[in-house]
């Protein structure tokens, strides 16, 4: 193998789970846009989707279009029902109190998941066959293609959703001012539980796709959380553009370090970027300075 | 249109109206004044229902709403200009306004609410230049102009407004109370509350003083003006001599 078609190589790995940084970044904007909170349990969305995936087509033999709509929504339902039980009953609380009950809900999902499936780790056939394509001297798996292609419309759905419906108007006002936001005659209560709703169902999209190149055990979802929180920060919380483009950054140099440097240094990348991200501009590559002054954190 | 009677609020136990009663005619402009801490914008919480435990009565167009929530408040057409202007800071002009006409966008429609837009350009037309702008970035006064053309974009049948002059420069002040005016002159019915009790006297047609959770004096502004109760409540040079 040429160098030329090792960095191609890298690269297509590296956008690969840069992909699904992206994704899982994504999943922490939207609580973020509209609660002003990080919801930590984000990563274990994205390990529930993938494993009842898993359990659906393999145990359950269903058929993988119905298996994906079927986890999605069971996903769904776990992410409102977390909102309603933990987070909704609570009166003024402060975004610290918050933040530790998402901590909380995401040792239990793990907790829940071991009791479930085990500690065993399981895979899912690819969508379409497990034959790589051959570009230029470098593969590339059609599973890739699969994920690219659904985080693309995942990202386009979002983007109309958030800059051109009223209700994803409301979900960001409800995040910047929630006081206000209860002036306009918007209910604040039913909008959190919306942002926890489709930040769980996006979260388990990414699980799905992912399960069949990364494989899914019930602990698979911290280290997703802690880069797709990289890739928020370091796409300037809130953007969904920028959660995106940081999410293949991260991905990419990840691969980029495993490949020539070692890949036990794979994990540590993305949190040296998230230090110096933090140290050098707080608000992002992507993130307006002057929106974020305006923004909580 | 709006009734209030002995109405009291609680922060916890402690009770911040001892007992409220007042009323608005519709197309009035009704001043509350009082200097800080008289509970004027608790009274406007209550009304609004950001408040909620309160004893007495709120009648509306003859509909009890002291218990209603916010949210059917704001359907029944009252608005609130906030103190502090609270608007959404990184979101834009434009979307600033469109919020503010939330609770209608599925009765009224998209056609509709553009057209109020275009009335609330004409009548601010800075904030059609800045309407792609974080509202965030706009000047104090501009962003006053903004949260009022926010509440009226609710189509009110009544405004209330707390305090729209406060911490802006004296000209935009002027023009603040301007613009009451002329919302008046246009049909609008407002509960105008004010620190700055002769420039709200100049244009209101009755007003309220409250001190410490009560009223202890109303009447037209001319005769508020002169009146040793209202001095003694507010202009505190005056107080000694009355004293004395």
């Amino acid at each position: 193998m040429s160098l030329g078609s090792q960095i191609l190589q890298y690269l297509f790995t590296g956008i690969t789970v840069g992909s699904i940084y992206g994704m899982v970044a994504l999943g922490f904007n939207i609580i973020y846009n509209s609660t002003g909170i990080i919801n930590l349990a984000q990563g274990e969305f994205v390990m529930l989707g993938g494993m009842i995936m898993i359990s659906l087509t393999t145990t359950f033999k269903l058929p993988l279009p119905l298996g994906f709509l079927i986890s999605v929504l069971l996903v769904t339902m776990i992410g409102a029902a977390f909102e309603r039980l933990a987070i909704h009953p609570l009166k003024n609380p402060s975004v610290i109190t918050l933040i530790i009950i998402t901590v909380a809900g995401s040792i239990l999902f793990k907790g829940g998941a071991m009791f479930l499936w085990g500690k065993g780790t399981f895979t899912l056939p690819a969508f379409s066959g497990e034959k790589p394509i051959f570009i230029l001297g470098a593969t590339i798996l059609p599973q890739t293609l699969w994920i690219l292609g659904i985080m693309g419309i995942v990202v386009l759905l979002l983007t109309l959703f958030f800059s051109f419906t009223q209700a994803g108007k409301a979900m960001k006002a409800c995040a910047v001012n929630r006081e206000a936001a209860n002036l306009m005659g918007i209910n604040v209560k039913v909008m959190v539980l919306f942002s926890f709703a489709l930040s769980a169902a996006i979260g388990a999209v990414a699980g799905i796709i992912i399960a069949p190149i990364s494989l899914m055990d019930y602990n698979r979802g911290t280290m997703l959380a802690v880069k797709g929180f990289c890739a928020a920060v370091l796409g300037g919380l809130g953007s969904n553009l920028g959660a995106i483009t940081a999410g293949f950054i991260i991905g990419i140099m990840e691969s980029l370090g495993a490949g020539f440097i070692s890949s036990g240094y794979k994990d540590a990348i993305a949190l040296v970027v998230l230090l110096v991200v933090l140290f050098v501009k707080p608000s992002g590559i992507l993130g307006n300075k002057e929106r974020s002054q305006l923004k909580k954190f | 249109m709006l009734i209030i009677r002995s109405l009291k609020s609680f922060y916890g136990r402690l009770c911040a109206l001892k007992g409220i009663s007042l009323h608005i005619r519709k197309g009035e402009i009704v001043g509350l004044i009082g200097a800080n801490g008289a509970g004027k914008t608790t009274l406007l919480n209550s009304i609004m229902g950001l408040l909620s435990s309160k004893k007495g009565e709120i009648l509306f167009f003859e509909e009890n709403i002291t218990k209603y929530s916010p949210r059917q408040i704001i359907k029944l057409g009252i608005s609130l200009v906030p103190e502090g202007r609270q608007l959404f800071a990184p979101l834009t002009v434009m979307d600033n306004l469109i919020l503010g006409a939330y609770h209608r966008y599925q009765k009224d429609g998209k056609a509709k609410i553009r057209a109020d837009l275009e009335v609330i350009f004409g009548r601010f037309p800075i904030l059609r230049e800045r309407k792609k702008q974080p509202a965030g970035t706009l000047s104090g006064g501009e962003q006053r102009m903004l949260a009022i053309g926010r509440a009226l974009m609710a189509k009110p049948r009544l405004l209330l407004m707390d305090e729209p002059s406060t911490g802006l420069a004296p000209v935009i002040g002027r023009e603040v109370f301007h613009i009451i005016s002329e919302l008046r002159e246009q049909g609008t019915t407002i509960l105008l509350v004010e620190q700055n009790a002769k420039a709200a006297l100049k244009i209101v047609d009755r007003a309220y003083v409250m001190e410490t959770g009560r009223i202890v004096a109303q009447g037209n502004p001319n005769d508020l003006i002169n009146n040793q109760e209202v001095k003694r409540a507010y202009l505190g040079k005056e107080y000694k001599k009355i004293w004395e």
